[in-house]
């Protein structure tokens, strides 16, 4: 495995390698609660975490835990902390709670988590377990929230509940409504494929242009 | 019997696990390339889904009434622990099945669409009969979506699409569209 500097754990998670808009990882809560801005960012807090949460455990852990049940026993970690962050919710904010319904309970199979323990957590020392977790945690909330934002505005015309067109606004009702979450991460994966691939044609030219330069 | 046979209606088609809920996406994006394979992982999605209504039926009348936030945990658990028990019993008692089914099984495990039975399942107080025909009716809506998509992205792996869209972008787009067909059927309860 390359070395990794203390940056370049916390930073990675929150673009280059975005759980959600570049690893398609976590996909279920991304398309399901995000139909408002407010439910994004519940979901997004409340996986952020049992990230963090989990991640301090298995790596204070990962000298113990035999390598023939690790999954199992990264799973029961992660379903503890959903555990608590699910009765978490319910006591202090129910009506998200009940907003966010069966999903909180599904943060368990989020590939992400596993798939941050098993990559990461379990093979490295506490601290950067933890930046690695606070970053993939904070990429998630981002893409969370870009799609909260954008389903929100279009489909209801507000932004946190709050109206931002005026009453002649006429709402685009499908983005809240399941296909939404479809299309927006659609259109969301091809703007990123468009704005890359102008991004390397751009390069390539500019090193042309050099190659050119340096010839003359 | 009506109400049976419209849990597992509502469950196949309107309420569909994958295009109005989105359970079972990793499965939706990852193994639909092919018909064939789209079909066989249906099957075995149904499989799985049937056994993990009994288990947490059972799981919820006879221990969870003692411990009920152990829900999630013991759910996960006995979920994980079965299936790899059935795995071994095909592989030993049905190799050709095994070959059928066989690399599909531990993938199905860490699906949100079994978590997600077990969880609307008990949410929503279901009985054993119950439990079996909202397993069967969503295995069966899991099945027909592969299947579409699986269809869907065959014939536009020929065609002539933008180039920026191609990859998981276009299969979105796709899945959107099939979702937009899919609440049509929305009516459908509400007027019988």
């Amino acid at each position: 495995m390359k070395a990794t500097t203390p940056t370049q754990d916390l930073m990675r998670g929150i673009w280059r390698e975005n759980p959600v808009l570049v690893q398609m990882l976590g996909l279920c809560p991304a398309l399901a609660v995000t139909n408002t801005v407010a439910n994004s960012l519940a979901m997004g807090i409340a996986t952020f975490f049992v990230l963090l949460g989990s991640s301090l455990l298995v790596s204070l852990l990962r000298h113990l835990i035999p390598n023939e049940v690790r999954i199992s026993a990264y799973i029961l970690i992660i379903a503890t902390f959903v555990t608590v962050a699910e009765m978490g919710l319910e006591a202090i904010v129910p009506e998200v709670h009940k907003a966010l319904g069966a999903f909180i309970a599904l943060i368990v199979v989020n590939c992400m988590i596993l798939g941050r323990q098993e990559a990461f957590a379990s093979k490295r020392p506490v601290g950067r377990a933890l930046l690695d977790a606070v970053g993939t945690g904070v990429g998630f909330l981002i893409a969370l929230f870009l799609m909260g934002a954008f389903r929100e505005i279009i489909g209801m015309g507000s932004f946190l509940g709050q109206p931002l067109f005026g009453p002649h606004y006429e709402p685009w009702v499908v983005m809240i409504l399941p296909p939404g979450g479809f299309l927006t991460l659609g259109a969301l994966l091809i703007a990123l494929s468009w704005f890359q691939k102008r991004r390397a044609a751009g390069a390539a030219t500019a090193a042309a242009l050099a190659a050119e330069g340096g010839a003359a | 019997m009506g109400d049976l046979f419209w849990i597992l209606l509502s469950a196949m088609i309107v309420n569909n696990f994958t295009l109005a809920m989105f359970l079972g996406l990793c499965p939706f994006f990852g193994v639909s390339a092919r018909v064939e394979t789209a079909l066989r992982m249906g099957l075995a999605n149904i499989f799985v889904l049937v056994l993990t209504a009994l288990c947490s039926w059972a799981l919820n009348t006879y221990v969870l009434v003692y411990a009920p936030y152990l829900r999630l945990i013991s759910f996960i658990v006995v979920i994980a622990s079965l299936v790899q028990i059935v795995e071994m019993a095909i592989k030993k008692l049905s190799p050709t099945l095994f070959r059928q089914l066989g690399i599909f099984l531990p993938l199905i495990t860490t699906n949100c669409a079994i978590l997600g039975l077990a969880i609307f399942q008990t949410n929503r107080g279901y009985g054993l009969a119950e439990g079996l025909f909202f397993a069967v009716g969503a295995g069966l809506g899991l099945t027909l979506a592969l299947v579409l998509m699986a269809s869907i992205r065959e014939t536009t792996e020929l065609s002539d699409v933008p180039d920026v869209t191609r990859g998981t972008g276009l299969v979105l787009i796709i899945a959107g569209t099939l979702s937009l067909a899919f609440m049509g059927f929305a009516g459908l309860l509400s007027a019988a």
